[in-house]
């Protein structure tokens, strides 16, 4: 039987990272391809951080909805190229302000140059995803998940998420 | 014939499992709330590490080797870590992790082989075992997360209060002799090299020497002489601390060896 690609890639379209359900693997970079073999396909994923607890739970998510479909399949995890905050879509980036979490506001910190936590520096100002402000101040290096700060808004005061560059 | 890189994976993931340990220690004890998440999200890179790095050791080494028995049913000699990040949070503490902690002991820990870190995933990043290659280019994203924490804290700390400097200066003075196992001799220089990865030792110790300067000074903290005593985790030979670790790290999976969840 042949594979309905485009009905596949549409149910793989509505899966979302399970720690941020606004936003699709497909949008996160985190699905990274699908290959049709002979009488089944392979799913190809990229994980976030190392440690990322929500690899499992994507890769069930995925499992089931290949069975759904009734498409014979399997999932694998690729680690090279390493995941980027840079492969985020810009809808990936509005629909993650609109979510309440500041997305990542410069490329992939792939020189010497990171974030200071505690010593802030002009260029890694962060704008509060709620009033829009850049008057905001990081509370804490690491947040709720493994890829966020947490931060604070000192205009409208309220914290926030800060999906930071990796 | 065993892969000749393996015991620069098994090092490497013992290294990032045994740190990953003890930061996770401070779970639900440290000073802040904030802090407590941190090294929780530190530790959960660490183990992450670690997974991925036994993962391809197992692969190596075949014979029903799985990341589960390299991380739990392996004893103390067998792991290769540095002898530094099995050290409990204190520097008088003896074995085991429950009484008094202190945060600038964790913190400087951190600063140390986090700047370590750094270099190492910089140079296999090159190196032409591509898994190994593959996963340094994800742990040094996180690591420059860790170097930059754990720096930020070593400055807060060392130009703070006249009690954070004093106690960040003594976890200094403590850990400092330590770091001569990174160097002498050089951890699986030989290992590296049949992966096309020169870790030769001059230029690695100075970007070393550099970091590390730099943050001291700012942090008003003065670096003591690294002579004396050296450690020999690396080897297989480990400070007291460590089948304490161990024991309380494997003791669920030993005690249910079959247990999946």
């Amino acid at each position: 039987m042949a594979i309905d690609m485009t009905a596949l890639h549409s149910a793989l379209d509505q899966l979302c990272d399970p720690e941020i359900p606004v936003v699709s693997l497909r949008e996160m970079g985190i699905l990274r391809d699908v290959k049709v073999l002979s009488n089944s396909v392979e799913v190809v994923i990229t994980p976030t951080y190392s440690g990322c607890p929500a690899m499992e739970q994507i890769h069930d998510d995925i499992l089931l909805t290949l069975k759904q479909l009734g498409v014979t399949g399997h999932v694998t995890t690729q680690l090279a190229p390493a995941w980027t905050t840079d492969w985020m879509t810009s809808s990936a980036r509005e629909k993650l302000k609109a979510y309440g979490i500041a997305p990542p506001q410069c490329q992939s910190p792939d020189t010497s140059q990171v974030m200071h936590f505690i010593r802030r520096v002009p260029a890694e100002l962060i704008e509060c995803p709620r009033c829009g402000s850049s008057n905001t101040t990081i509370t804490s290096a690491f947040g709720s998940t493994a890829c966020k700060a947490l931060c604070k808004c000192l205009s409208c005061q309220e914290p926030f998420d800060y999906f930071k560059p990796y | 014939m065993l892969a000749p890189q393996l015991p620069l994976v098994l090092h490497l993931a013992d290294n990032a499992l045994v740190l990953g340990q003890r930061n996770a220690e401070w779970c639900g004890h440290a000073p802040v709330l904030e802090e407590d998440i941190a090294l929780a999200n530190h530790s959960l890179d660490l183990i992450g590490q670690a997974r991925l790095l036994y993962q391809h050791a197992a692969q190596l080494m075949g014979e029903g080797h799985t990341e589960d028995s390299l991380a739990y049913l392996r004893d103390a000699p067998a792991f290769r870590n540095f002898t530094l990040l099995e050290l409990p949070h204190h520097g008088p503490l003896a074995a085991n992790s429950e009484s008094d902690r202190d945060f600038a002991t964790t913190l400087v820990r951190n600063f140390l082989y986090s700047a370590w870190a750094l270099g190492m995933w910089t140079r296999l990043t090159q190196g032409n075992d591509p898994q190994l290659a593959a996963i340094a280019a994800k742990a040094i994203k996180e690591t420059r997360y860790h170097w930059q924490h754990a720096s930020d804290w070593v400055v807060r700390l060392g130009d703070g209060t006249s009690e954070s400097q004093r106690r960040a200066q003594a976890a200094v003075n403590h850990l400092m002799p330590y770091t001569q196992e990174f160097w002498a001799p050089l951890a699986h220089e030989q290992a590296a090299l049949h992966i096309g990865v020169s870790l030769q030792e001059t230029q690695f110790l100075s970007e070393w020497n550099l970091l590390i300067a730099a943050v001291l000074e700012q942090a008003n903290l003065t670096r003591p002489s690294d002579g004396g005593f050296l450690s020999s985790g690396n080897h297989g030979i480990h400070s007291e601390h460590m089948t304490y670790l161990l024991s309380e790290m494997q003791s669920l999976a030993r005690a249910h060896p079959h247990a999946v969840w």
